[in-house]
């Protein structure tokens, strides 16, 4: 399992109630349950990748969180998980405002544009960035909105989002961010985690 | 309960004739519409074996013309059963492994209670004099056969169209009676356009001088109404591949009401074929059960508390080219399960053969009542 998983399952530890937003072919998903004992139910948009969850003997509903989620209760989740596909979507804001209605707390990672490769990539090539964790092209990316790790945090605090933990992910080794290390961290991280309520 | 062993007991009595097993349930189960019926048989079927705890055992509800032999071939028929695709040895629903129980419902017209029984009080046809049935009553008439079985607690409850109306039901009648629930195809309330298409079935068969005359049989008006009832599971594109404007015979045109259009030949066919094997005021009364499920009226406009504390694992599946019970009505179910925190997996499977894909080879789809019947049942032996 990826790194950026390890990180999500330690926050959500045992027994909770857990909804994994975009849960892809339900490897997260099957960790929180079979080794940590969650109850978990997943969203997801793509047919294939349903499928694969119920192989999998997980709960997924078939859906788009633009439109889905709606139909989830205040608070019927202990977490929801967002992994890497905020900016994917076409208005995240709303999704962000879902996923913090639904969840008592809620765990969202972006892929930082910030990342000096990024950076660089921009500055030098002076082509849209292709990366390990961007590896699409500017004209098949699924990517709508990309934001860096700087980005998400102004935004919360802008949306008055209460941050409880912020954590970013170089070279599969996990630190935390802090306000004075955000301008280092927002240069030489791939990844942002965020647990947010 | 020290009565309840005893009830038991004296609850049923088990019989076989011409192939048609059938439970004469003795317990007197009063019906939706107010009169109480009694000694009344419920005729099933049953495929692979009960294992020794009991945990193996699927019940399967069948729609609107099928009956309780699911696979296989049908002795009374002598064709094949109505899911031979999905239940047998080594299919999705595999008989090797679990043990398949099918009833036909009340009002049905093969060996259950229905209006083509005789009616022990004037030993006379029931006919048009049978009460009129619900949903509801077909599923808790089932009820019996399970306790009959001896099972306390099934593995899944599955069906699709009305079977799917009977897997709500029932998961609506006995929250803790069943691991999982399969609905398919299907609605928690019989929709406008439903309810429509129903009557034009039910006018068609009493349009028949024959309808209600002795000793004959509505069959034009029946074969009328399969025929338009036929259209409307399939879909459009799917006709358009199928049968598309292409001619009976190869020549040309016509120029009379003979059917000069295999699309229209074919209908005729399926009318035919029907008559054979159904009964007219059997059609009549399931279609009118259909038309009164409203399971969102039954828990008074508030469809999630029908699964309230339901603990099974809830498997709604709809297809993309099913226009009679669309995506978005099995979407209802799923949207009434979240709200009420139920365990609950949704999937829309990808196919062009409209409404009767649930009866047909479509692969993913049986590939997920596979995977999800099987991942229960790892999951009750855990």
């Amino acid at each position: 399992m990826k790194k950026e998983f390890e990180v999500i399952s330690k926050i959500i530890k045992n027994k909770k109630r857990v909804l994994d937003v975009g849960c892809g072919d339900g490897t997260l998903m099957e960790y929180l349950k079979n080794s940590q004992q969650n109850d978990v139910r997943g969203l997801e948009p793509q047919k294939n990748l349903a499928q694969k969850c119920i192989s999998k003997g997980l709960s997924v509903i078939e859906g788009d969180a633009e439109k889905d989620l709606i139909q989830f209760p205040k608070k019927s989740f202990d977490y929801v998980v967002l992994s890497q596909t905020l900016q994917a979507f076409l208005n995240p804001e709303k999704v962000l405002d879902q996923l913090l209605r639904i969840g008592k707390q809620t765990i969202v990672s972006v892929p930082n544009f910030g990342y000096w490769k990024v950076r660089l990539h921009l500055l030098f090539k002076g082509t849209m960035p292709v990366t390990k964790n961007l590896p699409n092209e500017w004209y098949n990316t699924p990517n709508l909105h990309m934001c860096t790790i700087k980005d998400f945090v102004n935004f919360c605090n802008k949306k008055k989002i209460k941050i409880d933990k912020s954590m970013c992910l170089t070279n599969e080794k996990i630190s935390e961010i802090t306000k004075k290390n955000m301008d280092y961290k927002n240069v030489f991280s791939e990844l942002g985690i965020f647990l947010i309520e | 309960m020290p009565g309840l062993a005893g009830l038991f007991f004296c609850l049923i009595m088990n019989t076989e004739i011409k192939g048609i097993k059938k439970l004469i349930v003795n317990q007197s189960l009063e019906l939706d519409c107010g009169k109480v019926i009694k000694n009344f048989p419920v005729a099933y079927e049953t495929y692979g074996t009960l294992n020794k705890n009991k945990d193996n055992a699927i019940l399967a509800f069948h729609a609107l013309t099928g009956d309780q032999f699911c696979t296989n071939i049908n002795p009374i028929t002598k064709r094949e059963g109505w899911w031979t695709f999905a239940v047998g040895p080594g299919k999705s629903i595999d008989t090797d492994k679990y043990f398949v129980i099918c009833a036909n419902v009340l009002g049905g017209c093969m060996g259950s209670y229905g209006p083509k029984e005789i009616n022990p009080e004037t030993n006379k046809l029931f006919g048009t004099t049978f009460p009129v049935i619900t949903i509801r009553d077909m599923v808790r008439a089932q009820k019996y056969l399970i306790d009959h079985l001896g099972i306390k607690k099934l593995l899944s409850v599955i069906g699709g169209s009305m079977g799917g109306m009977q897997v709500l039901q029932f998961a609506a009648l006995y929250p803790n009676l069943s691991h999982s629930a399969i609905p398919i195809a299907c609605s928690a309330s019989h929709s406008a356009q439903n309810i429509a298409l129903n009557e034009l079935g039910r006018q068609a068969i009493m349009a028949d001088p024959n309808w209600k005359k002795e000793n004959s049989s509505p069959d034009k008006g029946l074969a009328v109404a399969r025929m338009a009832a036929h259209i409307t599971y399939l879909s459009k594109k799917g006709l358009e591949e199928k049968f598309g404007r292409k001619l009976q015979d190869k020549g040309s045109l016509k120029f009379s009401f003979d059917a000069d259009f295999q699309i229209e030949s074919y209908l005729r066919y399926q009318g035919a074929t029907f008559v054979d094997r159904f009964d007219a005021n059997s059609y009549l009364y399931i279609t009118r059960a259909m038309d009164y499920f409203d399971l969102e009226k039954q828990f008074n406009g508030n469809l999630s508390l029908a699964f309230k504390d339901n603990k099974a694992k809830f498997c709604v599946i709809s297809f993309s080219s099913d226009w009679l019970y669309p995506t978005s009505e099995n979407k209802e179910i799923v949207i009434a399960l979240n709200a009420c925190g139920a365990n609950v997996t949704f999937v829309e499977i990808n196919s062009d053969k409209g409404h009767d894909s649930f009866l047909l080879d479509v692969p993913q789809f049986l590939r997920t009542i596979r995977e999800f019947i099987n991942s229960t049942y790892n999951e009750v032996k855990k």
